[in-house]
């Protein structure tokens, strides 16, 4: 929860019933946190904050998942080193292979680390006294995009030297010639200005949009309920009470959309991403 | 000139829902489709659930865009 969230229910809350506070509709404050921890070295302040911690938080429980998996591998496989491999199976036949084909193998650490990285990032939306997605912070996927966006681009032009890399992501082939004065432009802007781009946003909005609505809900449950429904019971406490529990249940139903969604959007993220690295390595 | 229109309030989600026209159209087209391959090849599922899903994100990319861009641009 945000500051102004914080506030509004350390003051008792703002109910429907209380008064004149008006429905508190979350906007995009509840993406800021206070700094937890603040430094300053070298005049350059270095602030630690909720989402920061959360980011460390999945680094070191995915790391010590599978390391736990793997470290004492064993043939036959037991346990969580049968769950790490399904998943490692996961990300080497559905995205590796299928998409890049059998030099695919090479990028699955990779896609690996970012589809298990990515996912935990976003399962913190929905883990109790986290949630908070940690991708719904833009510079996380942009940064994301850009790991990926500095892979495929030099890897294209080193498999395929400039020109013919070029050709190969701006002529789409079998056009009448005329049509490349159209073509050419808008293959550049599609393929290297606005793909980086949607790439990040796709990730970053779909974690926004659902920690928006589950917040809104959240609040709509507290703002309904009737804080007068012992005192001064009448038929508006209880149509607010009503309204309250219809929010509360949409609020849970959303919470499990969401765990949809964030194994979803990883998904789709590390696809996209095998993709691209797809566009450099196998010429079309 | 004079104002003969005007449109005031939350501008923000009526351009949403004017950018979730397009996609909306577009992600039912997908998936109806491809349950409609899938029904007619149940053996190539998985190539394509996978395209599916991978038309449906480009798709959706746009929505997303016009949820996000009124808080970018707003107040």
């Amino acid at each position: 929860m945000s500051g102004e969230l914080t506030a509004v229910a350390a003051e008792g809350g703002c109910h429907l019933s209380v008064g004149d506070c008006g429905f508190p509709a979350p906007g995009s404050e509840i993406f800021f946190f206070d700094e937890v921890a603040s430094w300053t070295i070298f005049n350059t302040e270095i602030s630690v904050t909720k989402p920061m911690i959360l980011l460390w938080i999945s680094a070191i429980v995915v790391i010590a998942v599978f390391v736990a998996a793997f470290r004492k591998a064993k043939v036959v496989p037991k346990g969580l080193q049968n769950v790490a491999e399904y998943g490692y199976l996961f990300v080497r036949d559905g995205i590796a292979r299928d998409t890049i084909g059998k030099e695919g193998d090479r990028f699955v650490p990779l896609l690996f680390a970012f589809f298990f990285f990515i996912w935990m990032n976003n399962l913190m939306g929905i883990i109790p006294f986290a949630q908070f997605p940690v991708t719904s912070k833009f510079a996380i996927p942009v940064a994301f995009a850009t790991i990926i966006y500095l892979a495929w681009v030099p890897l294209g032009i080193k498999r395929q030297g400039l020109g013919p890399f070029l050709k190969s992501m701006t002529m789409p082939p079998d056009v009448p010639k005329a049509m490349y004065v159209l073509l050419i432009p808008i293959e550049i802007l599609s393929n290297f200005i606005v793909r980086p781009f949607t790439h990040s946003v796709r990730l970053f909005a779909n974690m926004f949009a659902g920690h928006m609505l589950i917040a809104t809900f959240s609040i709509a449950a507290w703002y309904l309920f009737p804080t007068d429904l012992i005192s001064d019971p009448d038929a508006l406490s209880f149509l607010g009470l009503l309204g309250s529990a219809a929010s509360t249940v949409v609020t849970i139903a959303l919470t499990g959309f969401e765990f949809g969604i964030q194994a979803l959007q990883a998904y789709v993220f590390t696809l996209l991403a095998a993709v691209y690295l797809n566009d450099s390595v196998n010429a079309h | 000139m004079s104002l003969l229109a005007e449109v005031t309030g939350s501008l923000g989600s009526i351009g949403y829902g004017l950018a979730a026209i397009g996609p909306g159209i577009g992600v039912g087209i997908i998936f109806g489709q491809g349950v409609q391959a899938i029904a007619r090849q149940p053996e190539a599922y998985g190539v394509i659930r996978q395209n599916m899903i991978l038309g449906f994100a480009l798709t959706e990319a746009l929505a997303l865009i016009g949820f996000v861009a009124p808080f970018v641009f707003g107040a």
